[in-house]
């Protein structure tokens, strides 16, 4: 039979473990991302054009399928790579050229980038061209926001609704 | 290697003394972490279960809900969500402390892997699970759990768009997801119980309750916290806002600011190369898989007393094969057996007193027979000089007795204390070798090889076959279990002991006539 010492030893040592259990779980704190600044999230998965575009098929090709894969046209697989670039306040903070994902490369191409700026207003502008041209770009967005600490903008691009989206 | 298993376990010996001092041996928090880890893991479920009542599911509610339980209904819903939280993050504490206690006591090679590679699963599964269930809280914490999860996962190429996609603005939030974490969260504590029922596959008599002092004051204590430094959210999850500070469960988390900071191909390459190690570790070199035991079927009789205090369940009785007019003999498992020698402890042909047909038990250590811990006690008592002789057989796990350089004593080590036979005990004191025998063994409830000490102790006290026969006076036997760094207190004990032999009366033995002496030849 343990002694009172012993009881309040025991008391003592659960004490302690509660105590550690406690306070592990929630402290110390973490700072993700200091007080004053915002964050820029560039994110998006998008298919670009093909590298050959569509074209129809001779009558001579039609017929060499099998009767049941005929059809008039066809159309490689592969993706272009995809080409963005982001800037605030002019300066260049993101560029970068995507690989389209699969196997075949006909996947979409795909990023996911954050950027802390300080919090206030900025102009914020990205690019992309997902064709196979050169140069130049097929889609471009500029915009004045206000940043508040810790506030998260998410660009993110969709062609379907004509280009890039700020949210 | 051995440096570092010394490293390991020297502040698990220096804790388990200092709890030792406060808490009895069966109470003893360190020597009870597998069971504590299981009494954990009842409260989480039964928590978890009544917590799930009042929990929303939906991502857009779930904040909402636990609000409701953490400060409407905190006499019970809150504080079981506490009860839910905290036994979480003891239970990752016990099972650190269990596996890195084995590690040290070198309780993971050979026999053992299996036990050391479940319980790695085991972990792995319950990290899943409690960071699973920080997401559904859907707070700032979940928020950042959520993002920082996705986003590792996302470096590996093989979802066609990003997950954390998932979290890019309040728009963009899917309910879908959260049911899977939903589901997550339950199925995979399940499997996690799976896997420990697997884990205990090759133990016999697994102790996964703790004894009801200790389970009382744990769960007091985890009450106690829970009322006064109540579980409760973060502020709400906002994917328009950045986390900023958030406080973190270190539990749990602890590697989630490195998976942040540090680049994809860092964390994955670690995360890779520990998950190999941590499973590789009981394959890796040096190995010093011990010559396991022997059956000897001439002298065995098929009793299955080795069969039912073989604490890793190596030995099966399976049908006899030898013709003779026993039902079964034992089959022994190697891949199982630690050489332990608790089987050759426990036949009743390991009887000393034999010397015609020599000694040769059913089963025996092919190493480190019982023949040649024969030779041994009579080497050793031939040396002892003196009034008070005591020979100290002590278990290679304990206390070095062979460090005890005191006249008149002299040391036996055995594999463990259970390999001895009692009638080791008998045939020293009554062959007038020595006049004292002092058992050194592990710490009570800390047997390195699980039920020696508790063995030994039964067959002492005759609760158990074989028992110490009842004419050795029980003064002239002492028993001391005080693991490996109680030197102080065996010799302490030791010297009591011995100088309290003076006074006990020796055993009655009959004169040798030819009846006692044909009897020793084959027993005694």
């Amino acid at each position: 039979m343990p002694s009172v010492l012993q009881y309040l030893g025991q008391g003592a040592f659960y004490a302690l473990a509660a105590a550690f259990t406690g306070y592990l779980s929630l402290y110390p704190t973490y700072q993700q991302v200091p007080a004053d600044k915002a964050q820029v999230k560039l994110s998006f998965a998008h298919g670009a054009h093909r590298v050959e575009a569509c074209r129809r098929l001779t009558p001579k090709e039609i017929a060499a399928l099998p009767p049941k894969e005929r059809r008039p046209n066809t159309c490689s697989r592969e993706r272009t790579e995809i080409f963005v670039e982001l800037f605030v306040n002019g300066e260049l903070l993101y560029s970068e050229s995507l690989q389209p994902t699969g196997l075949s490369r006909d996947g979409p191409a795909r990023t996911y980038r954050k950027f802390l700026v300080p919090a206030g207003n900025h102009t914020i502008k990205a690019r992309l061209r997902d064709s196979t041209r050169d140069s130049g770009f097929d889609y471009e967005t500029e915009r004045r926001v206000e940043l508040a600490p810790l506030q998260n903008l998410a660009v993110d691009f969709k062609a379907d609704r004509g280009g890039f989206v700020f949210r | 290697m051995a440096l570092i298993h010394s490293v390991v376990r020297k502040p698990f010996d220096f804790a388990e003394q200092a709890l030792g001092k406060v808490f009895p041996a069966q109470w003893n928090p360190l020597l009870n972490l597998g069971a504590l880890g299981f009494f954990f893991y009842w409260i989480i479920t039964a928590s978890g279960i009544y917590v799930y009542i009042f929990f929303d599911t939906g991502i857009h509610n779930a904040y909402a809900s636990i609000e409701y339980m953490t400060h409407e209904q905190w006499y019970m819903a809150g504080v079981m969500r506490s009860l839910h939280r905290y036994a979480s993050d003891a239970l990752i504490v016990v099972m650190l402390l269990h596996l890195v206690r084995e590690f040290g006591l070198e309780r993971y090679r050979g026999a053992r892997w299996f036990s050391w590679v479940t319980g790695i699963a085991v972990l792995m599964l319950i990290y899943v699970s409690g960071i699973s269930g920080y997401w559904l809280v859907w707070d700032k914490l979940a928020q950042y759990v959520a993002i920082v999860s996705t986003e590792w996962l996302d470096w590996l190429p093989i979802f066609g768009e990003p997950v954390a996609r998932n979290f890019l603005s309040p728009q963009t939030l899917d309910n879908r997801f959260f049911t899977l974490m939903i589901f997550m969260h339950i199925a995979v504590p399940l499997i996690a119980l799976a896997v420990l029922w697997i884990h205990l596959q090759r133990v016999s008599k697994p102790r996964i309750n703790p004894p009801r002092g200790l389970a009382i004051g744990t769960f007091v204590s985890m009450l106690a916290l829970s009322l006064v430094f109540p579980a409760v959210s973060q502020a709400p999850a906002d994917l328009a806002q950045v986390p900023g500070t958030v406080g973190l469960d270190w539990f749990y988390l602890p590697l989630y600011p490195l998976l942040e900071n540090w680049p994809g191909t860092v964390t994955w390459t670690a995360a890779f190369c520990m998950t190999v190690i941590a499973f590789a570790v009981p394959f890796l070199p040096p190995m010093r898989k011990l010559p396991v035991a022997v059956v000897d079927l001439e002298n065995c009789n098929g009793c299955s007393r080795c069969h039912y205090d073989c604490p890793y369940e190596a030995i099966d009785m399976i049908a006899r094969t030898d013709g003779r007019p026993f039902e079964a003999e034992p089959a022994v498992d190697a891949s199982k057996c630690v050489a332990c020698g608790i089987c050759a402890g426990s036949c009743p042909t390991s009887m000393p007193f034999r010397r015609v047909t020599g000694l040769s038990p059913g089963i025996d250590l092919p190493d480190l027979t019982m023949e040649t811990l024969r030779d041994q006690v009579h080497d050793v008592c031939d040396r002892l000089t003196g009034d008070n002789r005591v020979l100290i057989f002590s278990c290679m796990h304990a206390v070095p007795a062979k460090s005890i350089n005191v006249p008149g004593v002299a040391s036996v080590e055995l594999r463990c204390i259970g390999h001895l036979p009692p009638a080791f005990i008998d045939y020293v004191l009554s062959r007038k070798l020595a006049d004292g025998v002092l058992l050194a063994g592990c710490s009570e409830n800390a047997c390195h090889a699980r039920l020696g000490v508790e063995w030994t102790q039964a067959r002492i006290a005759g609760e158990r076959d074989p028992h110490l026969r009842a004419r050795v006076p029980r003064e002239r036997v002492r028993t001391v279990w005080v693991g490996r760094s109680g030197s102080r207190l065996l010799e302490s004990e030791l010297s009591e002991f011995s100088s309290g032999l003076s006074a006990v009366p020796g055993i009655k033995v009959p004169p040798a006539g030819p009846a006692t002496r044909e009897r020793d030849k084959v027993d005694a």
